[in-house]
């Protein structure tokens, strides 16, 4: 069950990307945390803990919501738009 | 102005635009940097892209205001320059390291007005960690910017006016809010009363959005305490104390957040002198009612300042830009700055009246078990910092963060600064203002290493 609930733009364009490899969409004008958050229950895992994530301001102030891609690119879900194609891995460690 | 560099403006939020308008008006071409896509702050933060709703359904009663900022800052193209995504991540030797495009940009400024805003001030509580809980400014992003609610049964806590709006438009959306957690007692309220004659406006619509929470059926509870938030993988449900009595709901989403506190770290880069504040319990920047600092040149307005809201970010602003004007020997509207300056003191005791209604529950530091997670970053626990403290006999904020790493993560303390500070206070028996200052240190956000490290290519402004 996903954390976040769309109650708009639910029919914007459908942007593709994959998620720990599995094909997902997003809808034109979400951040990376809105498009993960509508699919999944969690953005990464934390680094000393491993306890599940998924953010917390949402303004880029707590940088809570760092992702990977797999290119290892490192990005802020909240406050990075989404990209077609973008390739997201939220099971590893390293965020 | 030929030899001067720019003046620069840190932020496009209502302070900032309107400090931006100020400078333009005399003739200046300000640079303004800030870290969103676009314009507004955010109160008046924009959609990545326009959706189905208003703008009324977006800022409700206060669309009009979002709108004419949003229409003036768009008047101003062409008489300044303007760095959307852009961080300043550095101050130094009178310049700006400014993170844009994927570089770093070093920018001599003549003038500094720092808007930089505010976030969410909040102690840390058993489960603020898991998946489903967001700031009460982070649940209102997701749902104005974004379309998205943050659950299907959403409880909202803390205290601060935004408490309440934030419960309101969830409601109005549409979204199931089960309650609303007010850590205040009820009695404290009453205060309210005392803001009418200064704000009638606002007390007036924060009445009227309790009784239609109420009327919908939402369980407003005052007075709660020993907030847990339930759950192994995501959030699954949320228990407090009232009076003697143990209460729990279930929820799938918590907005949680104890008011604001301002973004200070670029006035604490650019040298100003600080002063510890009682009622806020915080150290704020000095600043005199023109927003000078005790730097030449550099001005603050608006929230960074100290909270006071969106209104008075514009009226300050505008008279930050003024006090520039002024400094540098053009027209500067004494008139108008008078005015702006009564506006803001009356605000101001507005804003104390807001306290006592709303007051910081600065105990539940005290109170806070050990196992608690006070650094998010750093996952380091209230138990922790109290066995550094204790072991290396610290009771200054600075070294405390050398031993514990506490205020050392990616956030810079932002989140968990001031528990830790109320933890020490608690812990050596001193005052919170007693224990000190956290120091900022650049980058004040993470940016790339190599930015950091990469020679700096200076630039001529204008």
């Amino acid at each position: 069950m996903p954390l976040l609930h769309r109650i708009a733009r639910r029919d914007h364009e459908a942007i593709a990307f994959t998620l720990d490899g599995h094909a997902c969409q997003g809808r034109a004008g979400d951040t990376v945390l809105t498009a993960i958050l509508a699919q999944a229950e969690k953005l990464r895992f934390s680094e000393f803990s491993a306890s599940p994530r998924a953010g917390f301001c949402q303004m880029g102030a707590c940088q809570d919501c760092w992702v990977v891609l797999e290119s290892g690119e490192r990005l802020r879900a909240c406050s990075t738009a989404l990209g077609a194609g973008m390739r997201i891995a939220t099971k590893g460690r390293a965020a | 102005m030929s030899g001067r560099a720019q003046p620069l403006i840190i932020g496009a939020g209502p302070a900032g635009i309107r400090a931006a308008e100020a400078l333009v008006e005399a003739g200046l071409r300000p640079l303004v940097v800030d870290e969103a896509p676009a314009c507004g702050g955010q109160i008046y933060r924009q959609r990545l892209v326009p959706d189905e709703r208003s703008s009324v359904a977006l800022y409700g009663s206060e669309a009009p205001k979002a709108e004419r900022l949003h229409r003036d800052f768009a008047a101003l193209a062409g008489k300044l320059d303007y760095w959307p995504q852009a961080l300043l991540w550095n101050l130094r030797d009178g310049k700006a390291d400014i993170a844009v495009g994927g570089a770093s940009r070093q920018v001599a400024y003549d003038g500094l007005v720092l808007a930089t805003g505010a976030t969410d001030r909040v102690l840390p509580i058993p489960g603020w960690t898991l998946p489903g809980v967001f700031t009460l400014g982070g649940a209102q992003i997701a749902l104005k910017a974004q379309g998205c609610a943050i659950g299907s049964r959403v409880v909202f806590v803390g205290s601060g006016p935004l408490l309440y709006l934030v419960a309101w438009q969830y409601m109005k959306a549409g979204v199931s809010v089960a309650a609303v957690l007010d850590t205040a007692p009820f009695s404290a309220k009453f205060n309210l009363l005392r803001g009418l004659a200064l704000e009638p406006a606002v007390i007036l619509r924060g009445m009227r959005m309790t009784a239609e929470l109420r009327l919908k059926g939402v369980a407003l509870r005052y007075g709660v305490r020993d907030v847990r938030i339930e759950g192994e993988e995501r959030v699954g449900g949320i228990a407090w104390r009232e009076d003697i009595r143990e209460m729990h709901l279930a929820c799938d989403g918590v907005g949680y957040g104890l008011a604001l506190r301002p973004e200070t770290q670029l006035a604490d880069l650019a040298g100003c002198r600080f002063r510890f504040d009682a009622r806020d319990r915080a150290w704020l920047p000095e600043c005199d009612a023109a927003g000078r600092t005790s730097v030449p040149g550099v001005y603050l307005a608006g929230d960074g300042a100290g909270i006071a809201g969106a209104d008075a970010a514009e009226l300050a602003g505008e008279r930050a830009g003024l006090a520039l004007r002024q400094d540098r020997g053009l027209p500067h509207a004494p008139e108008r700055a008078a005015a702006i300056e009564r506006s803001l003191a009356r605000i101001g005791r507005f804003r104390d009246v807001l306290e006592l209604a709303f007051p910081f529950p600065a105990h539940w530091a005290r109170d806070m078990a050990d196992e608690t997670l006070v650094c998010r970053c750093e996952e380091i626990s209230a138990g922790e910092i109290r066995r550094a403290a204790a072991h290396f006999g610290t009771g200054e904020i600075n070294r405390l963060k050398a031993v514990s790493r506490i205020g050392m993560g990616r956030c810079q303390g932002r989140i968990c600064g001031s528990a830790a500070a109320e933890l020490l206070a608690a812990e050596t028996g001193r005052s919170v203002d007693a224990v000190g200052r956290l120091r900022s240190q650049a980058p004040i956000k993470p940016i790339p290493l190599t930015m950091a490290l990469a020679q700096p290519q200076a630039e001529a402004a204008e």
